[in-house]
């Protein structure tokens, strides 16, 4: 029988992790991830799990190790953060343009500098065109179940991609919450065996991963792997509603929230999303048409879903826990704002909040609803970029 | 380019090679602008070359040196350098100036 517990987001992800009872884990500690490491270390130590746990010096070695017993047939996994990604990036891109359907938690840290060890989105979506999917969580019951669907996501004969499952440092990594958790037969019937087709350690069946392949072949491997990508949504689709149909808990690409009659919506990623949630409540009781759009799964673009659910608004103002730096906004917004672009011609305002944990509460979010109404009525100023919760 | 090669849905997936010990097919010699000439008169057979080239194309049979695998040596020299110097059984040549030989009747090695 499922039960409701009490776990950190590390403590639920790691217990996860210990259900799935991976072949290998590879990972190197980094706050916030580092009690999923401790954790899973004690599961190995324990005879919890049956897993090879390997001990690396860098997170370099980390996905380089990973990476190496995903290709000789294992399902592997690691799991990190911040500058630990940052570090791993170049072969984030090897394990991509294998195919290997390794799943890495990742708990969203700012990136260095200057030093910091609190949330924000930089880390991951400075790895957003390394060809992984991301599935971005609330709270710590999401973060728990898309673990499990990470891995049969991956795994998906049709798509054969690594997955990110990334959640909010210490909002939700460290923080208690009530969930459910389900039996070891539930979530193992759900994940399956892993069969992989080809895999290094079949002897009897020699071949060659991570060739060389110049201008003349370089260009076909990298749009087959584009085609994955395009593929992978149908992918999603499917293991969400067979994780809705085991557990009871389904979970779309977005999650709307009172979007059916609104007339202004903030578009945002992570646990900010709880909060956003409750300034809508406020403002509807208000009068105020406010709704909400929460975005779970980030790769693949989620396109055809965010133009179904900002078309028709008035205003639209997109929430990034990261900047790019670009001199014109966040990554989420350039995206949410490509995806839209000539689908719909809603005035739209870039916000940019909570950098290296930064607190954001109820009365931020208001702030940024008053801001849409004024771009509904046509009377907010020409800036769209706009900095929330910094000290002027 | 190679025009004749396959198409992006027919290659297999991740670029993986599925079959084994193709590097053969890869004729590197055409990357070489110097070329090792092997002049048995003077070799001794010590298999220094066959230890340091780096790409196997020192053909040794019985424990002897016998000749030198163009089609894949890429002419880094190595063997040149690693032949004692008292021996110098191989030298390095330009390409061009093999080309030259070859073509005048003379031969330039193997």
């Amino acid at each position: 029988m499922a039960k409701r517990v009490a776990l950190t987001g590390n403590e639920a992800v790691a217990l996860a992790m210990k259900q799935i009872n991976p072949d290998v884990v590879a990972a190197y500690p980094i706050t916030p991830q580092t009690d999923i490491v401790q954790y899973f270390a004690s599961f190995v130590a324990d005879g919890q799990v049956s897993s090879q746990f390997v001990r690396v010096e860098s997170e370099h070695s980390a996905m380089s190790a990973t990476i190496g017993a995903s290709a000789a047939g294992a399902r592997a996994m690691t799991a990190t953060s911040s500058q630990g990604l940052a570090l791993m990036h170049e072969m984030l891109h090897i394990a991509s343009s294998y195919r290997l359907p390794i799943v890495m938690p990742v708990v969203n840290r700012a990136l260095s500098g200057p030093i910091n060890i609190h949330c924000d989105h930089s880390d991951t979506m400075n790895a957003r065109d390394t060809g992984w999917l991301h599935l971005y969580c609330e709270d710590v019951q999401e973060a728990y179940d898309n673990t499990f669907i990470a891995m049969r996501i991956a795994e998906h004969p049709d798509l054969l991609l690594p997955v990110m499952v990334c959640y909010d440092g210490f909002i939700i990594s460290h923080s208690l919450e009530n969930l459910i958790i389900e039996d070891d037969e539930v979530v193992r019937k759900f994940v399956g065996e892993y069969k992989p087709d080809r895999y290094l350690l079949d002897a009897a069946n020699p071949y060659t991963v991570g060739p060389l392949a110049l201008y003349d072949y370089f260009f076909e491997h990298k749009r087959q792997q584009a085609e994955a990508m395009f593929g992978a949504k149908r992918v999603v689709a499917e293991v969400s509603e067979a994780y809705a149909r085991a557990t009871g808990r389904g979970y779309g690409f977005l999650a709307p929230y009172r979007m059916d009659d609104a007339e202004v919506a903030i578009v945002v990623i992570g646990s900010t999303a709880g909060t956003a949630r409750t300034a809508v409540d406020q403002l509807r009781r208000d009068g105020i048409k406010a709704g909400l759009v929460k975005i779970r799964v980030f790769r693949p673009a989620p396109v055809e879903e965010i133009v179904a659910a900002l078309n028709p608004l008035k205003a639209v103002a997109v929430m990034d826990r990261a900047d790019s730096f670009a001199g014109f906004g966040g990554p989420l917004f350039s995206e949410v704002r490509s995806w839209l672009y000539g689908r719909t011609g809603v005035p739209m305002a870039n916000f940019i909040y909570g950098l290296g944990g930064r607190d954001v509460v109820v009365k931020d979010v208001l702030a940024v609803y008053e801001h849409l109404g004024k771009l509904a009525a046509g009377k907010a100023g020409p800036e769209i970029v706009h900095y929330l919760g910094v000290r002027e | 380019m190679n025009t004749a090669a396959n198409g992006w849905r027919d290659l297999p997936r991740g670029a993986a090679i599925l079959k084994a010990g193709n590097a053969r097919e890869y004729q590197t010699g055409d990357w070489r602008t110097e070329r090792p000439v092997w002049n048995p008169e003077k070799c001794i057979h010590c298999l220094f070359c066959w230890v340091y080239c780096p790409d196997a194309t020192i053909i040794v049979k019985d424990g002897k040196m016998v000749g030198i695998d163009y089609e894949h040596c890429k002419g880094c020299g190595i063997c040149a350098a690693e032949c004692p110097k008292r021996v110098t059984a191989i030298e390095m040549i330009k390409e061009s100036e093999a080309a030259a030989a070859a073509k005048q009747g003379q031969g330039g090695g193997c």
